[in-house]
């Protein structure tokens, strides 16, 4: 078991012709993810590095039965893909691509949700999108949907969340040893697909997850509400670490911006509230792997 | 990115949004002309990308043009103190000339985007003029919040509500609830990240108007807002962030001495935090991104050595696709080119680690090698103190 995504994820590349959908594409392939396609409007029919190209989103559903896509496609486009991929009927949606305009990520949450709707009513499966702005997901052994170093993770019981693709890979490093059962990528951008409460709550119905390692950062309060998720509905030990102590404020929030999150925002807050709901916080990134070895040890 | 005030004005008055008259100067003689043409009696008002410009000195009344052109020539050029700008200040280049009005009332009004909703949200108080920080902090409840779709913009009942959380009627109830949706429009057809009007006037006639104006827009949206980009003024950043900028560097200079060189945010920030830890204060944030390659560690090295704090450098690499021999490659040959005038601490995890460490080792170069994120940050705040 694992979340969201397994061997049997069938994967298509949009903007596979790329050089980052290229590249990446094969690194999912040689990792033993099944890449079934990809698409690039125009380049349908063609084959490329060995993979089937296709015209658009629907047609790989049909002809290659693609059940989750991978978007590398340039931000100008990044929404209109994640939007395509929904309306075919995708389940999984993984956005890698970094800068899109957050107005087209607010057109591409709308157009979700009523997908979702539309699919609720005919009885079929709702999209899930990851990202953008993130490396993606991976179940050790199984299938790398993303950017991460494939290489570096094994099969285990630590399932790892972060809005930081790096100190996503620090933690998967210093985990090597028990090893993940899933790594999620969330992303960084302000309105991700995915959030915490979402992992958190895959995490805790799956049982190949003993142990939950989450990784956030400054601004706004997905960090809060994730403690207060985890006070009434996680059972499983979590272990956390908030990137930007030392950050200066006012950088990249606009001043409003910080008063509509009520005051919150700042990383000691964010830990407070986090080790108020139970959470093992630690101040230091090189702890992350440690503590979360001796939560699992003391668990068995 | 952010603009002037009379930048924003120009944008607001596409979108149909009342301001005040105004024309911008760059000297006395053209104050004096403006101030003119605006019918004598004018507000000189410091074009910079701060707030609090009035408190420091930077928005003053000309009774004629005469006094406008003696303001404008005593502006020009000083450097203007704020709680925004920080100690060191900024050089005022230009000016907004712009018509007195009689001041009936000044109320606030913003528009941002609230994360948690993932919509934009109008903020309306009636204490204009006061920082809506300090009126959250102070009264929560004097704040007014009307979430908006920002597919469907501000619709006329939820405009209405606005303009009657600030207390308006009649004629002037009418033009805010118009103010309101031009400029909801505004702010999502121009790709804003922030417009914020403090104070909006309402005059004794019975006029609203955006008397301040403070824009700020979404980086990644630049794209298609040329004339937004053609707005930016390099006088206003920091300019090593501008240099880093030009090499895709996210550089961010901070008070302390220890330099750090990152791939990713997060972990620039998490390298920041354990700076912090182990005793030392970070001298600024930098992420290299996924690269790292040779030229990218170049640069990032020259633009962390002009800040003459820096006292020691910590390079942190998670080497993921890109390999740590190619990484360690890097760092040798553009420390090589740069030399070194500070211990530089290496930390390097991930794919053929180990041969990076090799490269390292042999390359005869002072750099010193650690193992993990701690031992990294114990040993770079020890050679920045000098031990």
């Amino acid at each position: 078991m694992a979340i969201w995504a397994d061997k049997n994820t069938r994967v298509i590349v949009q903007g596979i012709t790329g050089r980052e959908g290229t590249f990446h594409a094969i690194q999912c392939r040689d990792y033993g993810t099944q890449v079934v396609g990809g698409v690039t409007p125009g380049k349908g029919g063609t084959t490329h590095e060995g993979f089937a190209v296709f015209n658009s989103v629907r047609e790989a559903r049909q002809k290659a039965g693609a059940n989750c896509s991978l978007i590398f496609v340039p931000p100008p486009f990044a929404a209109d893909a994640i939007m395509e991929s929904a309306d075919a009927g995708i389940e999984l949606i993984v956005c890698i691509t970094e800068g899109i305009p957050v107005n087209d990520m607010m057109r591409a949450h709308d157009f979700l949700r009523k997908s979702n709707a539309r699919a609720l009513v005919a009885g079929a499966m709702p999209s899930r999108l990851i990202g953008p702005n993130c490396p993606g997901i991976i179940t050790p052994g199984q299938a790398k949907i993303g950017i991460m170093p494939g290489h570096i993770h094994s099969p285990g019981p630590i399932g790892i969340v972060s809005r930081s693709g790096t100190l996503t890979y620090e933690a998967v490093g210093q985990t090597r040893a028990i090893g993940q059962s899933t790594a999620v990528g969330i992303g960084g951008d302000p309105l991700p697909g995915t959030n915490f409460i979402d992992c958190l709550a895959a995490f805790e119905s799956d049982p190949a997850t003993e142990v939950i390692i989450m990784i956030g950062e400054i601004g706004g309060s997905a960090e809060e509400e994730a403690a207060a998720f985890v006070k009434n509905n996680v059972t499983k030990p979590v272990v956390a670490f908030i990137a930007g102590q030392t950050a200066p404020p006012g950088r990249r929030m606009g001043h409003a911006g910080a008063i509509i999150s009520g005051g919150k925002g700042t990383a000691a807050e964010k830990m407070a509230t986090l080790r108020a709901a139970g959470i093992h916080v630690v101040e230091a990134p090189s702890e992350m792997g440690s503590k979360a070895a001796e939560v699992w040890k003391g668990r068995r | 990115m952010k603009v002037h005030e009379y930048q924003a004005k120009e944008i607001l008055r596409r979108y149909g949004v009342p301001t005040p008259r105004g024309i911008v100067a760059e000297n006395a003689d053209e104050a004096r002309a403006a101030a003119k043409e605006l019918g004598g009696r004018v507000v000189v008002k410091a074009q910079i990308h701060a707030g609090g410009r009035g408190k420091g000195g930077g928005v003053k009344l000309a009774k004629d043009a005469d006094e406008a052109a003696e303001l404008t020539k005593k502006m020009i050029g000083m450097t203007l103190v704020t709680h925004q700008t920080g100690p060191e200040g900024r050089v005022v280049r230009k000016v907004l000339i712009e018509e007195a009005l009689n001041i009936d009332k000044e109320l606030y009004l913003g528009i941002t985007l609230d994360r948690r909703i993932g919509m934009p949200v109008v903020m309306a108080s009636k204490q204009g003029g006061m920082e809506i920080e300090v009126v959250a902090e102070r009264d929560p409840s004097a704040i007014h919040r009307e979430p908006i779709d920002g597919v469907l913009g501000a619709l006329p009942f939820q405009a209405r509500a606005v303009a009657d959380a600030l207390g308006l009627t009649g004629d002037a109830y009418k033009k805010c609830v118009d103010f309101v949706q031009k400029l909801m429009r505004c702010y999502i057809d121009m790709d804003a990240s922030l417009a914020e009007i403090n104070p909006l006037l309402i005059t004794k006639e019975g006029g609203v108007l955006a008397l301040d104006c403070k824009m700020n827009f979404d980086d990644n949206a630049l794209f298609r807002h040329k004339d937004v980009v053609e707005m930016r003024d390099l006088n206003e950043e920091d300019p090593l962030e501008v240099e880093a900028s030009h090499f895709n560097l996210n550089y961010i200079k901070l008070d302390g001495n220890v330099g750090c060189m990152v791939n990713g945010a997060g972990l620039a920030m998490g390298t920041m935090d354990i700076i912090k830890l182990a005793g030392g204060q970070p001298a600024n944030f930098l992420d290299v991104g996924g690269g790292a390659s040779a030229e990218q560690v170049g640069n990032a090295f020259r633009i962390i050595l002009s800040d003459k704090n820096v006292k020691a450098i910590l390079i942190n690499i998670f080497g993921g696709i890109m390999r740590c021999d190619r990484i360690a490659e890097g760092v040798v040959s553009a420390s090589r080119e740069v030399g070194l005038p500070v211990p530089v601490v290496v930390r390097l995890e991930g794919t053929n680690v180990e041969l990076g460490k090799e490269i390292l080792a042999k390359s005869g170069l002072p750099l010193i090698t650690a193992d993990g994120m701690w031992d990294a940050a114990t040993k770079v705040v020890a050679a920045a103190q000098g031990k």
